[in-house]
C-alpha cells in the first residue's frame, strides 16, 4: 500500500472530542546518533516552550565519533516539570535494537509507535503494550523522494507525534523553518513536506489521541536551551570578556559557544593548547582587570589545581567551570557523575580555600554563572562552579531574564591609587582590592601578585607570622561569604523522619521522590545545596531537625561508607545521623531509584528500631 | 609579512587608559629599584637586571604600564626586584598568563623574565605556543645552562658532558637549542645576547620593546655558583670570542636565521630574525570587528536578547 492510499485510507481525526486531555508526557525517541534524534527531541522541547509548557529533556549518546544506538526523552508537562521521566508513556524506535532495548522503559499502558520498516514486533509484547507500526522510512522517501532513504525520518515522525498529541501545527512549521532557513532552499521544502506527510497519516490504530492542558502563562516568554549554554550566556551577561580553555567532552559546548559569541561584544576567547594554559591564561587575564572564564570535564580539573592554588595565592579573580562527568582518569566521558566535589573544594596542595558553588537546573546556570563572576571579583579568589553531564546537556524551558536590568558591563578600573597593599592585613573580613597593572600607585611602591607566601606588598616572606597570618587572611575571606549567604530552605516540612539532601542536577529527581513519598504518607522533606564551599549557615539546626538524613548524590559511598557531599557535612557537623544514597551507574538518578532507595533505608531503620527496643 | 598595524593602532588609542598625572617626574633608577636581589654575588641576572633597568630609563616608559611576569627559578625572582607592577607565577606556566595579560590590555609593556628550565623544560609547550600566535610581549630567558634554585641539576641547555648532580657521570641527553626551537615555532622576533656584554644587550632589549610580536631573547647568564666559566668561550676578557650576527644578515629569512642559529657553541649574538606578522591581538579584533559590523549601536544586553530570541 502506498503512503498516498494509506493516508486517504486515513481521513483526519477532527473532533476534539476524541482526544484524551493529558498534562504530561514522556516521550523516549530511540535510533542511532546520525537520524536526528536530537533535532526531533529538540523541535519537541522547544515547542514545549513556545507554548508556555515545562520541559526536560534527557539524552544518551555513545562514546564513539560517530554513529551507535542513541536516545533523546524529551517530558512535557503542562504543569512543573522536576525530572525527565523515568518512565515512557511513548516509545518511537526506529530500529529493531530501539525497539527491543527500550521497551521495557515504557509505563504499563505505554505505546510503541515504531518505523514498521525496520522493526519487527514481538509477540510476547504485543499483548503487553499498544503497538503501533507505521512504515517511517518508506513514507518519507515517497513524501520528499530521491535516494536519501534515512534523512527526513525524524520531521516526519515529528509529523505523527504532532498528529498524535495535537501539537501547535504553525508553530512547529515556524520551528522548522528557523533551523532550515539559510541551507539549501530544497532542504527546508522537504522538511516541511515530510513534516506534513507524517501530520496527515491518520493515527487511527493508535486507539487514543492525546492534548495538553494549558500550561501556566508567564509573564514573559520562555526560552529553551540546555545547561552548557545557559552557562555561556551567563556569562556573557555578567560582563565575561575573556576566556581560554581546552576541549574536553562534556564542557566544548560552552567553549564552542563563548568562542562564537564573544567576539559579538568585543571579547576574545582563545583556544589553548593544554587545560594547564587555558587556567593560567584566564588567570593572567583577571591580574589585568577583567575576570576570565575557563572550564573543563574530568582529567582537565586536575591539570588545573596548581594554578588555581595560585589564584587563591595571589588572590587574583577567575570563575573555573567544571562540567563534571564519570570516574577517576579518563573514566566516563559522555556520562554523568558527581564525584569532582572534593577535588573541586580541595584540590590543590595546601591550604587553599576557594568558593564553589553548583547550579541545580539549566535556567539556574544561567544564574549561577552571573554569581559566581561577582563572587569571584569581590573576594578576589577562584570560583569554581560544578555543573555536571546530565545538566549540560539536557534541556529545559525557562522564563526568559530580563537581560536590561540583568546584564552588567565590567571596565577595568585604573583609577590612580595613592598607596597600595595588595595583601593588606587589616582589611575587612580580609577582603583586599586588587589593583590591575595600568593603576598608577602615587606613592611609588608596585604590587607583586605571588605564588610565594609573602608581606603585604607580595614581597616573599617565609615568615611564620605572614604565612600564619595569610593563610587566616585567605580563609577568612571564604568565612566571611559564607556569613552573608541565605539559608537554604527546606523543601517540605521543617522537620520529620528523613530529610534527603542533595547538589547539584538531582534537585527536580529528589523533589519528586519526596512528593511521591509524601503522597504515601512519610513524612520527608528535601534540602538542596548550591553553595558547596563554603557551606551556608543555618544547617546543623536542619539537619538536626531530622531524625534520618540521606545524602542523594550520584558518587560512590567512598572508603568510609558516605559519598563526597556526606563526608563534608559529616566532617563539618558531627552528626552521626547523616547517611548517604549513592549510586555510581552513570545515569541520572531516577526518582524511583531515590524513592525506593529512601524507603527501604527508612524500613531498616525502623526495623532495627524495633529490635532495639525489644 | 608586513601588514598594516593601522587596525591595532585604532583599537589601541580607542582603549580607556587613564592619563598620567600632570607634571610628571622623569623615570630614575632610583624609581624603579625594589628590594634587593637575593642572587649569588656573580650571578649573571644582576646585570640582566641592571640592564632593564637601563631600558625604562632610557626609554620612559609610563611607570604604571611596566609589568614584569616571571615563573620560578632563580631568574624569576626578577618582579621582586623591579618597582613596578608585576607577577610571580608558578613554575612553566609565565607565557599562558603573559599572554591573558597582553590580550586583556594592549596598553601594557609586558615583559617576561624566565629561565632555561622555565621557558623550555616545564614551559616548552607554551613556549612554542605563544611564539606561533604570536602573542606581543617581550621574552627573555635568563640561560644558564644549569638549575640553579635547586642547586645543579640538569637544564635542558646542560651541555653533552656537563657533570650535574642528576647527571654525575656527564650529561647524556642532546641541549635544547632556544633559537631554533623559537624559529621553528614561528616567533617574530630571536635575538641572542649575553650578560657580559651590557651595551649589546641593551641594544636588543630596545630592538625587542620595539617590535609589534612575540620578541625572544636567549641571554646567556652565568652560574657562578654551579655552571662557573660555561660561556667564557664568549668572553673576550676570559679568551674567548664575541661574534655578532653578520651584517649582511637578512633578518627576515627564515633559513638564513636557522643556519646562523645552528652554530656551534658559542655561536653569534645578535637579531637573527625579524618579521612583521598581525598579533594575536590585532587578529582578534579583525574577528571583533567582523562580528560586530551587523550589530552597530547595540548595547551587549541587546545582542544577548537578539540570541535568547532564538531559543524562544
Amino acid at each position: 500500500m502506498s503512503a498516498e492510499t494509506e493516508q486517504a485510507a486515513n481521513p483526519a481525526p477532527a473532533a476534539p472530542s476524541q482526544r484524551v486531555d493529558i498534562s504530561q508526557a514522556v516521550i523516549r525517541i530511540a535510533g542511532n546518533s546520525q537520524d536526528g534524534i536530537q533535532a526531533l527531541g529538540g523541535f519537541l522541547a522547544r515547542l514545549a516552550g513556545r507554548t508556555e509548557k515545562e520541559v526536560m529533556t534527557f539524552m544518551t549518546i555513545p562514546s564513539t565519533i560517530s554513529g551507535g544506538p542513541s536516545i533523546f526523552q524529551v517530558r512535557i508537562g503542562s504543569g512543573e516539570v522536576l525530572s525527565a521521566g523515568d518512565e515512557a508513556d511513548l516509545l518511537l524506535a526506529f530500529y529493531q535494537h530501539s525497539y527491543e532495548n527500550h521497551i521495557h522503559f515504557l509505563k504499563a499502558d505505554g505505546m510503541v509507535l515504531y518505523d514498521s520498516d525496520n522493526v519487527e514486533p514481538k509477540p510476547e509484547w504485543t499483548a503487553r503494550w499498544r503497538h503501533v507500526g507505521v512504515p517511517i522510512s518508506t513514507l518519507t522517501v515517497e513524501a520528499i523522494g530521491g535516494t536519501a532513504k534515512d534523512k527526513g525520518k525524524n520531521i516526519y515522525a515529528l509529523g505523527l507525534l504532532a498528529r498524535l498529541y495535537d501539537l501547535d501545527v504553525p508553530r512547529l512549521e515556524e520551528l522548522i523553518t528557523e533551523r532550515f532557513t539559510g541551507k539549501d532552499p530544497t532542504v527546508l521544502t522537504n522538511a516541511l513536506t515530510a513534516f506534513h506527510a507524517g501530520y496527515g497519516y491518520s493515527l487511527d490504530k493508535a486507539r487514543e489521541l492525546y492534548r495538553f492542558q494549558p500550561g501556566t502563562p508567564h509573564r514573559r516568554p520562555q526560552v529553551v536551551m540546555n545547561g552548557n549554554e545557559a552557562l555561556a550566556y551567563g556569562f556573557l551577561a555578567a560582563g565575561v570578556r575573556f576566556g581560554a580553555a581546552y576541549p574536553i567532552t562534556p564542557w566544548s559546548d560552552t567553549m564552542e559557544l563563548l568562542r562564537r559569541e564573544l567576539p559579538k561584544y568585543g571579547g576574545i576567547f582563545v583556544q589553548c593548547e593544554d587545560e594547564i594554559a587555558s587556567m593560567c591564561m584566564a588567570l593572567g587575564a583577571g591580574y589585568a582587570g577583567r575576570v576570565a572564564v575557563t572550564g573543563t570535564s574530568g582529567p582537565g580539573l586536575s591539570l588545573k589545581s596548581e594554578a588555581i592554588g595560585w589564584g587563591v595565592m595571589a588572590e587574583v579573580p577567575v570563575v573555573v567551570v567544571d562540567v563534571q562527568r564519570g570516574g577517576p582518569s579518563t573514566g566516563l566521558p559522555t556520562q554523568v557523575e558527581q564525584s569532582d566535589l572534593h577535588i573541586a573544594c580541595f584540590g590543590t596542595h595546601g591550604d587553599a580555600p576557594r568558593i564553589v558553588l553548583a547550579p541545580a537546573n539549566v535556567e539556574d546556570c544561567f544564574y549561577t554563572a552571573i554569581e559566581a563572576v561577582n563572587l569571584a571579583r569581590k573576594y578576589n579568589t577562584v570560583v569554581t562552579v560544578l555543573s555536571d553531564q546530565a545538566i549540560a546537556t539536557r534541556i529545559e524551558a525557562f522564563e526568559e531574564p530580563d537581560l536590561e536590568k540583568i546584564c552588567q558591563e565590567l571596565p577595568i578600573d585604573l583609577t590612580p591609587v595613592p598607596e597600595h597593599k595588595p595583601y593588606d592585613l587589616n582589611a575587612p573580613d580580609g577582603i583586599s582590592r586588587h589593583i590591575p597593572p595600568g593603576t598608577p600607585v602615587l606613592n611609588g611602591k608596585y604590587p607583586v601578585a605571588a605564588g610565594l607566601e609573602h608581606d603585604e606588598m607580595g614581597h616573599p616572606s617565609g615568615s611564620p607570622k605572614y604565612h600564619m597570618a595569610m593563610t587566616a587572611k585567605r580563609r577568612k575571606k571564604i568565612q566571611a561569604l559564607a556569613a552573608t549567604l541565605p539559608t537554604p530552605e527546606v523543601y517540605g516540612p521543617p522537620e520529620g523522619e528523613l530529610l534527603l539532601v542533595g547538589w547539584g542536577s538531582t534537585q527536580g529527581p529528589i523533589r519528586e521522590a519526596v512528593d511521591i513519598a509524601r503522597a504515601h504518607g512519610e513524612i520527608i522533606s528535601a534540602l538542596h545545596l548550591r553553595y558547596l564551599n563554603p557551606l551556608p549557615p543555618g544547617l546543623p539546626e536542619i539537619l538536626t531537625r531530622f531524625r534520618h538524613v540521606l545524602v542523594v548524590e550520584m558518587n560512590d559511598e567512598g572508603i568510609y561508607g558516605f559519598g563526597q557531599l556526606a563526608m563534608l557535612l559529616r566532617a563539618r557537623y558531627c552528626l552521626s545521623h547523616i547517611q548517604g544514597l549513592n549510586k555510581t551507574d552513570g545515569l541520572t538518578f531516577k526518582v524511583r531509584e531515590i524513592y525506593e532507595g529512601a524507603m527501604a533505608r527508612l524500613a531498616q531503620w525502623r526495623a532495627e528500631a524495633k529490635t532495639g527496643a525489644a | 609579512m608586513s601588514e598594516s598595524p593601522t587596525v591595532a593602532q585604532e583599537k589601541m588609542a580607542a582603549f580607556a587608559v587613564t592619563p598620567a598625572p600632570q607634571g610628571r617626574k622623569p623615570l630614575t633608577k632610583k624609581d624603579l629599584v625594589a628590594d634587593h636581589p637575593t642572587w649569588c654575588p656573580g650571578c649573571g641576572d644582576f646585570s640582566v637586571l641592571a640592564i632593564f633597568l637601563k631600558l625604562l630609563e632610557k626609554r620612559q616608559l609610563e611607570h604604571e604600564k611596566i609589568t614584569t611576569i616571571s615563573g620560578i627559578g632563580c631568574s624569576s625572582r626578577f618582579p621582586y626586584f623591579v618597582q613596578a607592577h608585576g607577577a610571580h607565577f608558578i613554575h612553566g606556566r609565565t607565557l599562558p598568563f603573559a599572554t591573558g595579560v597582553a590580550l586583556t590590555r594592549p596598553d601594557l609593556h609586558v615583559f617576561v623574565f624566565s629561565g632555561d628550565g622555565d621557558a623550555l623544560s616545564i614551559g616548552g609547550n607554551h613556549f612554542t605556543h605563544t611564539a606561533r600566535k604570536n602573542v606581543k610581549m617581550t621574552m627573555v630567558v635568563m640561560d644558564n645552562q644549569v638549575y640553579g634554585l635547586t642547586k645543579k641539576q640538569t637544564s635542558p641547555t646542560s651541555p653533552i658532558g656537563y657533570r650535574s648532580k642528576t647527571d654525575v657521570t656527564g650529561v647524556v641527553d642532546r641541549p635544547i637549542n632556544p633559537l631554533k626551537q623559537a624559529l621553528a615555532a614561528g616567533a617574530t622576533f630571536v635575538a641572542r645576547t649575553t650578560h657580559t656584554n651590557p651595551n649589546h644587550m641593551l641594544q636588543m632589549m630596545e630592538a625587542a620593546l620595539d617590535h609589534q610580536g612575540f620578541s625572544f631573547i636567549q641571554c646567556l647568564s652565568e652560574c657562578v655558583e654551579f655552571y662557573e666559566g660555561a660561556f667564557d668561550a664568549s668572553n673576550p676578557r676570559k679568551g674567548g670570542m664575541f661574534r655578532t650576527v653578520p651584517a649582511d644578515h637578512d633578518v627576515t629569512s627564515e633559513v638564513a636565521a636557522y643556519q646562523l642559529a645552528d652554530e656551534p657553541f658559542p655561536g653569534y649574538f645578535g637579531i637573527f630574525y625579524q618579521v612583521r606578522r598581525p598579533t594575536k591581538w590585532e587578529v582578534e579584533q579583525r574577528l571583533i570587528e567582523q562580528a560586530r559590523k551587523p550589530l552597530a549601536g547595540l548595547a551587549s544586553w541587546q545582542i544577548l536578547q537578539k540570541s535568547f530570541a532564538k531559543m524562544r
